[in-house]
C-alpha cells in the first residue's frame, strides 16, 4: 500500500524539483549515523539466549534479526550502549572504535 | 548454548521508523515513537508541534517515519489533530488514527489550552505526551513537567526547580476523557497493549509516556531504559489507566518500592541535592503513591 | 432567491453554498452571527460540515490547517483581536499553501475596547501572504466568498474577506442567494494539490534549511502574481453565471475625474453618493474602490487612478510612523507611471468614527485647493476634534 520512498539523499536542483510546501520525498537512510559513535556493541552469539531485548530497546532500529539472531547494523548504530546494558546474559560488550 | 529455537519477540515486528534519524544517543523519545507506531500500524497520521521530534524526523525533503506527519505550531498539537481528524472524516477516511504527538512543554505549558479544549469536546484523537521533563529541543529549559530538585538551564543549581511537577494526569482525569494511561519506555509490552486499547476507543485518549533524555538529565545514554524502569519501581511515575476520570487501574504492581535515591543518583541533573532535599522527594513520592493506591481501590 | 439578510449572514450563506466541509470558529463581536447561523445550518443539515467549537481563535486556525491538509474545504470568521491571535497561523496557512477562506469583520484594535470599524486589524496582516478582499455590500460578501474559494483553491493560497463592523456586518440588505446547483457548476469540489493521506504518507512542513526555504517563498510569490488575472477571470465567470461583476476594483465615474477618491469597504459606497452630489455641484469627482488589496492590483490602479486630475486616497487605518496603508501602496504603484499627478492621503473614520458623504466633500474641497502634491508623510486627518 505505501510506496517505497527513495533512500538516497535528495537533491533539489531547481524550483521545478520542489513541492510547493515542504513535503518529504525520501527516508533518512542516507544519513549514516554510525559515524557518530566512539564505542560499538559486539554480540557474543554463543551466549545469546535470543530473548529479543536488544532488538526491542534500540532507539536507532540498528539491531536487526537475521536467521533468528540479533545482528548489529553498524551503518547506523550510534553506540548508545542500551543493548549492552539491558542484555540479561551480558553477552554484548561495548568496545572502542578503531581509528 | 542458546535454549530457544527462535527469537522471542514480545512486540509486533513491523517497523514504521527507520534509522538515520537525528536523535541523540540513547534517546527515550525515539523508543516511545517506535513502540507506539508498532501498536498503531500504517493507518496513522501524526501532528508534531515544536518538540524534539520536529528535528529527530529529519530535514525536508526527508523523513524517518513511514507514516504521515503534519508539522504544526507549538501550541496547537491538540487543535491541529482535531482539525486533521475532521478533515479526514469529511473526505472519506474514517480509519486513519490521528495522533497529537507532543513533548511535555507542548502539553503541560503552551499546549494546555488546546489540549483542554479538545479533551472537553472529546475530540476523536489520541494525544501522546512524551515526557522528558523539560524543553529539551531548545536546550534544556524548565517546563512545568520538570520535577522538584532538577537542574535545567533556567533552574540553575543555586535556583533549582522548587515547584512540584504539574499533575497533568489529574488534569486530564478532570476532563473525564474516555481513556487515559501512563506508560514507560521500559515496559514496551504494557505500552503497546495500552496503545492498541486506545486505538479502539472513540473520543479523546491521553497517553503520558515517560521518555528519559540523557542529554538533558546528564545521565549515561546506556541508562535510558534503566531509568525508565526505576522511575516506575520507585513509585515516582506509577503506571496506571483511567476511564472517564475514574476506574483507576494500576498496570504494573510494585510491591516493595525502590528508594528514590536509586533513581536520582544516576542523573547529573540531581547531583547537587542534599540528603534533606532527597528526603523531600521520597516523602512526596510516598504521599502521591498512597493517594494513587486509594484511588485505585475505589 | 432574494432574502433580506445581514452582512454576517451573507458570509454564512457563502460558506453553505460553497459547501465548506470543516468549520472551526470562536465567537467575537461583531462576528457572532456568522457562526451562529453556520451552527444552525450544520444542525439542520443544510450544510454537511463538521463544526469544531474551538476554545480560541488560535485553535480555530490551527484546526483548519489540519483539516485543509487532509483535503477538506475550510472556512472560519473572526475580527480584530481574534484575527491578531491567529497571526502566527496566518503565516502557516499561506506558506503551507493551504486555501483556507475566512471572513474578517474589520474592527478597531484595543485598548480601549472598541467594537466599531477600522481596518488596522486586517491590514496588520497584509504581509502574511493571504489574499485580501474588501467588501462594500452584503451581496458582494456572499459573491466574494464563492469567488474566494475558487481562487484560493486554484492557487493554493488562503483568502480573507473583509466586512466593516456594524456598517456592513449588521446592516440588512437584499441579497440574491444563488441556486446551489448553479453554484456547484461555478465551484466544483476541492481538489488539493498536496494532501495528507495514509495511502501515500509524507511529512509536511519539516525542518527547512537555507538551502531550500528561498525557493518555497519564490514559488509562493509567483503563484500570488497569478492572482490578479485569476480574480478577473473568475469574476467574469461569476458575472456570466449570476449577473454580478467581481473584479479587482469597482470604478465609478472615473473616466474624467478632476478629483478621484480611492476607497475601500463601506466608505467606498458612501463615496459614490458624494461623487453624485459633487457632480451635481459641478465638480467632476470619481471613486475607485479597491475590492482587492492583496494581491495589489498594480495594473488596474495605474490604469484607472493614473489618469485622474488629482487623487485623494482615503484610509480607514494608519501605519504608525508612516501613513495610511492604501495611500502608501497606491502612491508606490503610481511611481514612474503618473509623475506629476498629485496624490493626497486622508485618514478618516478610525475606531468607527462615521464617514459620510460630507466627509468626502470636505476631502474633495481640500484636495482641489492644494497647490502641490503631498509628501509621503503628510497626513490629512479628517474629522479629528483638534
Amino acid at each position: 500500500m505505501t510506496k517505497k520512498k527513495s533512500q538516497e539523499k535528495i537533491n533539489l536542483a531547481s524550483v521545478s524539483d520542489f513541492p510547493m510546501m515542504p513535503m518529504s520525498l525520501g527516508t533518512m537512510h542516507y544519513n549514516r549515523t554510525g559515524s557518530w559513535r566512539n564505542i560499538k556493541p559486539v554480540i557474543e552469539l554463543e551466549k545469546c539466549i535470543r530473548c529479543g531485548i536488544c532488538w526491542k530497546f534500540c532507539p536507532d532500529v540498528s539491531i536487526l534479526i537475521q536467521d533468528e539472531f540479533p545482528v548489529v547494523d553498524y551503518v547506523y548504530c550510534k553506540g548508545c550502549g542500551i543493548c549492552a546494558e539491558e542484555c540479561p546474559t551480558k553477552c554484548i560488550t561495548m568496545v572502542e572504535e578503531e581509528k | 548454548m542458546s535454549k530457544e529455537k527462535t527469537m522471542r519477540l514480545t512486540l509486533p515486528v513491523e517497523e514504521y521508523m527507520g534509522p538515520g534519524h537525528l536523535a541523540c544517543q540513547g534517546c527515550g523519545a525515539t523508543l516511545a515513537m517506535r513502540f507506539v507506531l508498532k501498536a498503531l500500524g500504517p493507518k496513522t497520521a501524526l501532528c508534531f508541534p515544536a518538540c524534539c521530534w520536529s528535528v529527530i524526523d529529519g530535514p525536508f525533503p526527508h523523513s524517518a517515519l513511514e507514516v504521515s506527519i503534519f508539522h504544526c505550531a507549538f501550541e496547537t498539537a491538540a487543535a491541529s489533530a482535531s482539525g486533521l481528524k475532521a478533515g479526514l472524516e469529511m473526505t472519506g477516511d474514517t480509519e486513519t488514527t490521528v495522533v497529537a504527538w507532543a513533548g511535555d512543554g507542548g502539553t503541560f505549558d503552551i499546549g494546555i489550552q488546546a489540549l483542554s479544549g479538545a479533551a472537553e469536546r472529546n475530540e476523536d484523537i489520541i494525544y501522546v505526551c512524551y515526557d522528558n521533563e523539560a524543553y529539551m529541543n531548545t536546550g534544556i529549559q524548565r517546563s512545568s513537567a520538570t520535577p522538584y530538585g532538577a537542574w535545567t538551564t533556567t533552574t540553575p543549581v543555586k535556583h533549582f526547580k522548587s515547584r512540584p511537577k504539574k499533575d497533568i494526569d489529574a488534569i486530564l482525569a478532570a476532563h473525564r476523557v474516555p481513556y487515559q494511561a501512563t506508560a514507560s519506555i521500559a515496559y514496551p509490552e504494557d505500552l503497546v497493549k495500552k496503545v492498541k486499547k486506545a486505538k479502539d476507543v472513540r473520543g479523546t485518549r491521553f497517553l503520558h509516556i515517560y521518555a528519559p533524555c540523557p542529554a538533558g538529565w546528564k545521565s549515561r545514554p546506556e541508562d535510558t531504559v534503566k531509568l525508565a524502569r526505576l522511575v516506575v519501581q520507585t513509585g515516582i511515575f506509577p503506571l496506571f489507566e483511567m476511564e472517564f476520570g475514574e476506574k483507576c487501574a494500576l498496570s504494573i504492581k510494585v510491591k516493595d518500592r525502590k528508594p528514590v535515591k536509586d533513581y536520582i543518583r544516576l542523573q547529573g541533573r540531581f547531583r547537587h541535592l542534599t540528603e534533606e532535599e532527597i528526603q523531600h522527594i521520597q516523602d512526596d513520592t510516598d504521599a502521591r503513591w498512597a493517594r494513587l493506591m486509594k484511588l485505585c481501590e475505589a | 432567491m432574494k432574502k433580506v439578510i445581514m452582512g454576517n449572514h451573507a458570509l454564512s450563506w457563502g460558506a453553505q453554498l460553497g459547501r465548506a466541509q470543516v468549520i472551526a470558529a470562536y465567537p467575537i463581536t461583531p462576528q457572532t452571527q456568522v457562526v451562529e447561523l453556520l451552527s444552525e445550518m450544520c444542525a439542520n443539515k443544510t450544510l454537511d460540515a463538521k463544526f469544531i467549537k474551538v476554545e480560541s481563535e488560535h485553535s480555530a486556525m490551527a484546526a483548519l490547517l489540519g483539516a485543509s491538509i487532509a483535503g477538506a474545504r475550510t472556512f472560519t470568521a473572526t475580527s480584530a483581536h481574534g484575527l491578531a491571535l491567529m497571526h502566527e497561523l496566518l503565516h502557516w496557512a499561506a506558506i503551507g499553501r493551504l486555501p483556507v477562506v475566512m471572513g474578517n469583520i474589520n474592527r478597531a484594535m484595543a485598548p480601549g475596547w472598541s467594537i466599531w470599524t477600522d481596518q488596522n486589524d486586517s491590514l496588520s496582516q497584509r504581509d502574511t501572504g493571504w489574499m485580501q478582499y474588501y467588501c462594500g455590500s452584503n451581496q458582494e460578501v456572499l459573491d466574494t466568498t464563492l469567488q474566494a474559494f475558487k481562487v484560493s483553491e486554484a492557487l493554493s493560497l488562503p483568502s480573507m474577506i473583509m466586512l466593516d463592523a456594524f456598517a456592513l456586518s449588521h446592516t440588512y440588505e437584499v441579497v440574491d442567494i444563488p441556486d446551489q446547483g448553479e453554484v456547484d457548476k461555478y465551484l466544483p469540489p476541492f481538489q488539493p494539490k498536496l494532501r495528507l493521506s495514509s495511502a501515500d504518507p509524507h511529512a509536511f512542513g519539516g525542518l527547512t534549511s537555507p538551502e531550500h526555504y528561498f525557493e518555497l517563498r519564490y514559488m509562493q510569490q509567483k503563484d500570488m502574481e497569478l492572482a490578479p488575472a485569476l480574480i478577473e477571470k473568475t469574476g467574469q465567470e461569476y458575472e456570466k453565471a449570476f449577473g454580478r461583476k467581481l473584479g479587482l476594483i469597482d470604478d465609478y465615474q472615473c473616466q474624467d475625474a478632476e478629483v478621484l477618491f480611492v476607497t475601500s469597504g463601506t466608505a467606498g459606497y458612501t463615496a459614490r453618493v458624494a461623487v453624485d452630489e459633487l457632480r451635481r455641484e459641478g465638480v467632476k469627482a470619481g471613486n475607485c474602490r479597491l475590492r482587492v488589496f492583496r494581491p495589489f492590483p498594480f495594473a488596474k490602479v495605474r490604469e484607472v487612478v493614473g489618469r485622474a486630475g488629482r487623487v485623494a486616497v482615503v484610509d480607514r487605518n494608519m501605519s504608525f510612523g508612516h501613513h495610511g496603508i492604501f495611500y502608501q501602496e497606491v502612491k508606490s504603484a503610481l511611481y514612474g507611471h503618473a509623475d506629476g499627478l498629485p496624490v493626497f492621503g486622508y485618514v478618516a473614520g478610525l475606531g468607527g468614527r462615521d464617514i459620510t458623504p460630507e466627509t468626502f466633500k470636505d476631502i474633495a474641497r481640500d484636495a482641489l485647493s492644494r497647490k502641490k502634491t503631498a509628501t509621503a508623510e503628510e497626513i490629512v486627518w479628517i474629522g479629528v476634534k483638534k
